[in-house]
């Protein structure tokens, strides 16, 4: 999605410019762009009255914010304490190697990002992998190797 | 429509249940998190169509509840009113049960639960044992409550603890009755709530804050979760009763970014709160207001601890501050404010409406009422538990969880997440509640008890918290920021098979130190997970030490893979699978693993028939 000073106001005008609004302005644009655009940091700077240096500070603080660009699909893999007994460490090394990323990386078609998330609270269905709004419960090597060759199909 | 006085509830509650009358029955469907990702995403609406085309939508009624907390048998489907539990229901079941129980009153057999031990199967949900040995009280309701309607709420009795407070109780004697309970926080640090109460009500300040920390950032637990996408009325509620009993006028509910759904029913909430007077201004017609907001957190653990929390909600970076002046004094904006748990919130009403003499019945002499734990890992029946404080750690294991999968032995639980420890299976019979777990060198923490069996390396468990924290300290304080990185170094270098035998006493020496010099919470306890290990399990980390080995043979420097000679076909399965080229031998000779080449992936393992490749 191409950036638009006019949705990042809509956003701001939204939770109205306060600093108390910056973390969910912030959380909104990076929904809508899946990161956080270097020209989007400077609006919310200007219009909240604050310094930029204390948007970026808020911006690396936080684990979900990203400054680069990411993939159209974010695959989250679980790495909570259930997900990781039950065989977590499994799943991030062979997305690895399927996706040829490391944890944090894009690919360089913007398709895959690989992300780690410590929990998302379905430790009963360990190990998890979220992609978008589905949660692939109970994931194996195998499975996750289907998943990754069902996306790269729908494109 | 607005409630304009106690009275005006009454009368809609009546209307309600009036109305639910012409239901024959209700198909309620688990939406909690475990069903919903194993394939229960879609029932509710093959449901709906289906009364849609045969035209009996008015008689019949199908909902999506909270979550059931029998996470194991997901997805979950139960047809009221005789309670018939199906499990594991998939969506192209649907119509034969749609025929057979919900038109006529047939069941269908194979859906049922069949209790392990005895082949027997159980028509009724509470008859399962999982069911049956807990003692519900905070999250009996979530599974059959509608979520994403207050009427539903209404109808079982919901916000009659705030009418009855609103009607004719003081603030003083709502705090009375809130210590007189002796709940504690349930969040992990298990202050009493009412003392904090007392104290936030009695703070100097015109305007103060409730705040409800629902950033459930402990790895394997999701109780709060649960609760606050299956019944948000119940948190709402006791956060309304809270701040009339201390006086706030506003109120934030912080919740994980992580956790969508909890938001969106929050949000969905606090609106159909608002339309029906029960937030905002003079609530049932009194003088009383308050309003509630819902903000998300953007995946920090450390903003679970209270003063990081009230930093974000400030829109600063989430770092915690030293706690000598406490946030009942000065939090938020530096004002007055009241911070409890989920959970906590969730326990108000029934202490309300029961009387805290009631809730102080349950428990142990200094932990009382219920608490919810989260039992996932190696377990047979994962999912939320809800047992009385003292319950024995045996009974939530083996008589509620269904003990260990694939007959292995249980070695340890974990609770209390990066800031607990590990109790070994010595301790079984311990009876769990505050200070006993204390005692056992871990914690309550908000109720994650992740089941280790005989496979689960405890170092590497150690290790896995240690990457946790390194990721998650917030780098305010050296103690934490480089301390756990420094432990973080020596036992990866265990696993590593590199360690020298000065590092066992140089881990103790780095976490004593933490303990005493750390700036918050979640930096005073952050060598927990080590040290717990290191009490019970020490032999393990000296056999990584000394003898450079894995007992569990988890950590890969320490295991090689092997072939046993008398199982190996030759197939060539495993030569062709292996991404690494590893594995060599001729086609129908018994091949070998080349060690040196080996990455100890597995796919190896995975794709032999035959079970010949072992770990040594």
């Amino acid at each position: 999605m191409e950036y638009n000073i006019e949705d990042v106001d809509a956003i701001i005008n939204q939770w109205g410019p306060t600093p108390a609004s910056l973390l969910q302005i912030m959380l909104d644009i990076n929904h809508r762009y899946h990161y956080l655009p270097r020209e989007s940091m400077q609006r919310v700077s200007e219009r909240l009255k604050m310094p930029i240096s204390q948007v970026y500070g808020v911006a690396n603080f936080f684990k979900v914010f990203s400054l680069t660009p990411r993939g159209r699909y974010v695959m989250h893999v679980c790495t909570g304490t259930a997900c990781h007994v039950k065989g977590g460490p499994k799943i991030i090394e062979r997305l690895q190697s399927e996706l040829n990323l490391m944890p944090g990386e894009t690919s360089e078609d913007l398709m895959f990002t690989l992300e780690t998330v410590n929990c998302v609270g379905a430790c009963a269905a360990a190990p998890v992998v979220v992609v978008g709004e589905t949660t692939y419960s109970e994931v194996t090597p195998s499975k996750v190797t289907s998943v990754v060759k069902a996306l790269k199909e729908e494109v | 429509m607005r409630l304009n006085s106690v009275r005006d509830l009454e009368v809609l509650r009546e209307q309600i249940n009036e109305k639910r009358k012409s239901i024959r029955k209700r198909i309620r469907i688990c939406g909690g998190p475990g069903c919903h990702s194993g394939g229960g995403a879609h029932l509710r609406e093959a449901f709906q169509k289906l009364l849609d085309d045969k035209g009996v939508s008015q008689e019949y009624q199908v909902v999506e509840t909270g979550c059931h907390g029998f996470c194991a048998r997901g997805p979950i489907v139960v047809i009221e009113p005789a309670n018939i539990f199906y499990e594991r229901v998939k969506d192209d079941r649907v119509p034969e049960i749609f025929e057979k129980t919900v038109l006529g009153d047939e069941l269908v057999d194979d859906l049922l639960y069949v209790f392990p031990e005895t082949g027997e199967k159980i028509v009724r949900e509470r008859d399962i044992p999982f069911y049956a040995g807990q003692e519900r009280i905070i999250f009996n309701d979530t599974g059959l409550n509608w979520s994403t309607e207050i009427d539903d709420y209404i109808s079982r009795g919901g916000y009659s603890a705030l009418a009855k407070v609103l009607a004719g109780m003081k603030p003083l004697e709502v705090i009375e009755e809130v210590k007189l309970s002796g709940l504690r926080g349930r969040g992990g640090g298990g202050f009493p709530a009412g003392v904090k109460w007392e104290s936030c009500s009695k703070a100097h300040g015109d305007i103060k804050y409730v705040i409800c920390n629902a950033d459930e950032g402990d790895p394997g637990a999701y109780m709060d979760r649960a609760l606050l996408e299956g019944n948000p009325h119940q948190v709402i509620e006791g956060m309304i009763i809270g701040a009339y009993a201390i006086g706030a006028k506003e109120g934030y509910i912080y919740c994980r970014y992580e956790y969508p759904v909890a938001v969106k029913n929050g949000l969905r909430a606090l609106e159909q709160a608002k339309n029906y007077g029960l937030l905002g201004e003079n609530i049932l017609g009194t003088p009383f207001g308050v309003d509630i907001f819902i903000t998300r957190g953007a995946g920090a653990f450390v903003c679970g601890e209270s003063t990081a929390l009230m930093a974000s909600l400030e829109g600063k970076i989430g770092e915690p501050r030293g706690k000598h002046i406490h946030t009942v004094e000065k939090g938020l904006w530096h004002r007055p404010s009241n911070l409890n748990n989920v959970e906590t919130w969730a326990s108000v009403p029934q202490i309300i409406n029961n009387g805290g003499k009631w809730f102080a019945s349950i428990g142990t002499e200094r932990s009382k009422g219920t608490k919810i734990f989260s039992v996932v890992g190696k377990i047979n029946n994962p999912g939320l538990v809800e047992v009385a404080m003292g319950t024995p750690l045996r009974k939530i294991v083996y008589d509620i969880g269904g003990g260990i999968p694939g007959g292995k032995a249980f070695k340890a639980v974990q609770t209390g997440g990066p800031s607990g420890g590990c109790v070994p299976e010595s301790l079984i019979d311990l009876a769990v509640d505050f200070e006993k777990l204390k005692q056992a060198g871990s914690m309550m923490g908000s109720g994650g008890m992740i089941i280790l069996d005989e496979d689960t390396c405890m170092v590497d468990v150690a290790r896995y918290f240690l990457t946790f924290l390194v990721q998650e300290s917030c780098g305010k304080c050296v103690p934490c920021r480089v301390g756990v990185k420094r432990m973080y170094e020596i036992v990866d270098r265990m696993c590593s098979g590199l360690a020298v035998p000065s590092d066992i006493d140089e881990l103790e020496r780095l976490g004593s130190t933490m303990q005493e010099a750390a700036l918050c919470g979640l930096g005073k306890s952050a060598p927990n997970p080590v040290l717990s290990t290191l009490q019970y399990f020490r032999h393990e980390y000296e056999a990584h030490v000394n003898d450079k080995c894995c007992p569990a043979k988890v950590c890969k420097p320490l295991i090689h893979y092997e072939i046993d000679t008398e199982k190996c076909t030759g197939c060539g399965v495993c030569r062709r699978k292996c991404p690494e080229s590893a594995i060599i031998g001729e086609k129908r000779e018994c091949h070998c693993i080349d060690d040196e080449l080996c990455v100890r992936c597995g796919i190896c393992i995975e794709s032999c028939k035959f079970g010949a490749i072992f770990i040594e």
